[in-house]
């Protein structure tokens, strides 16, 4: 961090916990203004608590937190003036319609009447609710539902946004839509704090990702540094028999084998000249392949590698191991 | 802005969104009206006329309904307290409560916009019981400031009955526990003055009945409408009113601001 950015979001050593079940074990953040932070982990893993918190919806058992400088214990309504939030299960009001949902917000951020009117209609075009903005929200789909949420957070304009599970349980289309949005959003200057279980969604959007586990975090870094933690692109080759992946493990002294699958992992980045040499070697070597996977590295292969869960899918058999060079 | 008038500009945004859910969703209102209306036909067309022998010598079936009038008057506002209770357990398990929370509001706001919502609601089912009463043979001898008196004792007990609503809402864990919390309420005019004399009960019940809030109010809406005694029951009932109301308001308030990990 270099000391022109102004960190938006900074929380030292953030604790929770229910009962004895720790919830945050320790959470350091640093969230530079403008920029997209996507925290990344499973169910349970602390995502939301962690938004409930830096939101002003609870407070943290330990550990202390600012946003733009204010304290949230000491100033939260300085904090609320400032941010933003989209929680995971929508907040929207659905016996009202979606522009007396607007309407709502515009009163409760104490804009001027015609002000917020106008407000009101540019968000509604933006989202793509202008035709449906005098339904009530309870016939809208999943989708609307979504957009006139993160609308409504907008109406106020905050410099700071919690998107807490933002595309859960949308269909690939209003994911794309979602993401759209939330880009621009970033462009237009607003800093934005995602949660995630959708590797691709941070590797999409983030500007840094961070992944959480059991309430700590494991690695941050922007997508491409977390990538470098991991042993690069392979080819995982299949074979029918012991000899032939005996024979294919001789070619290539730098692989990884895996007799119980009868697998044989070579490094390779993933590319057509690489690719044809190595068909090339197994050629000359008069080895036959039953089958062959490409695999380029992903947050995924970050995330299970720093987490260490079992992998089950069969294409990738070697997360648990070190790895392969 | 100034606390008290960011209170008042909060406060009256979120009772526009009440009365937009009441509006929206009249069968509510209506199933609350429905109660006390019932109760008041079984009470006068079917126990009225031996309940009316019990009055005095000259007791009947309409001099009945004068008596009882004030009792449902006082089940209209129980029963819409318990519509209140549902209404805020049903908002409270809703996301845009979260969202108000993290709003740079004046926070009880959620609360006082159910609280104004319901006094208005409460106090249109008091005037539609009232027509249904007047219809049925309750003849009030009140004159315009009488009335104006009753209607602010019917106001005061409502607004104190609504904050102890809220906060039952808010204790409940689930819609079903809100809507059985206020259940007892229905039974205080019973146990009181709403709908026989205390004298004509045992001891115990009477000394309850006596002493329970209901009583006085029931007795000063009593002697507003139709002229009798009032003596100490107008202060009494002033005083329970405003205990309850502060007590329910600091007691709403603190559920509301407590940690909810929902």
């Amino acid at each position: 961090m270099t000391s022109s950015m102004n960190p938006a979001i900074v929380a030292t050593d953030l604790r929770k916990s229910y009962g004895d079940k720790v919830v945050l074990d320790g959470i350091d953040l640093m969230i530079t203004e403008g920029t997209i932070f996507a925290l990344l982990g499973p169910n349970g893993a602390g995502k939301t608590t962690t938004v409930q918190i830096l939101s002003t919806l609870i407070d943290a058992d330990g550990g202390d937190a600012r946003v733009f400088g204010h304290d949230l214990t000491r100033e939260p309504d300085a904090v609320r003036a400032l941010i933003g939030v989209t929680g995971q299960f929508s907040a929207v009001d659905s016996l009202l319609t979606g522009r007396e949902n607007l309407t709502l917000m515009a009163d409760l951020c104490h804009l001027e009447r015609a002000a917020g009117r106008r407000r009101i209609a540019d968000l509604l075009d933006q989202f793509d609710l202008t035709d449906a903005a005098g339904k009530p929200v309870s016939t809208y789909s999943g989708g609307m539902r979504r957009r006139l949420d993160l609308a409504m957070t907008l109406v106020g304009e905050p410099r700071v946004i919690f998107l807490d599970e933002p595309t859960t349980g949308l269909d690939p289309r209003s994911r794309r839509a979602m993401w759209h949005i939330i880009r621009a959003l970033a462009a237009e200057g607003v800093t934005i704090l995602l949660t995630t279980q959708y590797l691709e969604e941070a590797d999409q959007l983030a500007d840094r990702v961070a992944f959480l586990d059991h309430g700590r975090l494991i690695a941050e870094g922007t997508p491409r540094e977390l990538k470098r933690l991991i042993p690069g692109g392979h080819v995982v080759l299949q074979f029918a028999d012991q000899e032939g992946l005996d024979s294919a493990a001789r070619t290539f002294e730098a692989a990884t084998r895996d007799d119980a699958a009868l697998t044989l992992q070579v490094p390779n980045d993933g590319g057509v000249g690489s690719l044809r040499s190595l068909l090339d070697q197994l050629d000359r070597a008069s080895i036959s392949v039953a089958g062959l996977s490409v695999h380029t590295p992903d947050l995924d292969d970050v995330f299970l590698t720093l987490t260490g869960q079992p992998d089950t899918r069969a294409s990738r058999p070697d997360h648990e191991r070190a790895p392969a060079r | 802005m100034s606390t008290l008038s960011l209170a008042v500009r909060d406060s009256s945004t979120m009772l526009r969104r009440n009365l937009l859910h009441m509006r929206r969703y009249p069968s509510m209102t209506f199933l609350l009206i429905g109660i006390p209306i019932i109760i008041l036909l079984l009470f006068v067309y079917v126990f009225g006329g031996t309940l009316g022998a019990g009055l005095g010598p000259s007791g009947d079936r309409s001099q009945y309904a004068n008596y009882v009038t004030p009792g449902i008057l006082l089940i209209t506002v129980v029963s819409a307290a318990q519509g209140t209770a549902i209404s805020v357990a049903m908002d409270m398990t809703e996301g845009i409560i979260a969202r108000f929370r993290t709003m740079s509001i004046f926070r009880p706001s959620v609360l006082t916009g159910h609280v104004l919502g319901s006094l208005v609601q409460t106090m249109l089912s008091l005037a539609a019981v009232t027509v249904v009463a007047l219809l049925v043979g309750f003849r009030p001898t009140a004159n315009p400031v009488e009335w104006l008196a009753a209607i602010g004792v019917l106001a005061m007990i409502t607004f104190a009955l609504t904050w102890l609503s809220v906060a039952l809402g808010l204790v409940s864990d689930s819609v079903e526990t809100a809507s059985n919390l206020p259940m007892p309420l229905i039974l205080l005019p019973f146990l009181g003055s709403g709908f026989v004399p205390t004298d004509s009960m045992p001891t115990a019940v009477r000394v309850f009945a006596d002493y329970q809030p209901f009583t006085p109010v029931m007795e000063t809406l009593r002697g507003l409408l139709l002229g009798t005694g009032i003596g100490a029951n107008g202060i009494i009932t002033v005083a329970w009113c405003a205990v309850i109301t502060v007590g329910c308001f600091l007691w709403a308030k603190a559920l509301y601001n407590r940690n909810r990990t929902a």
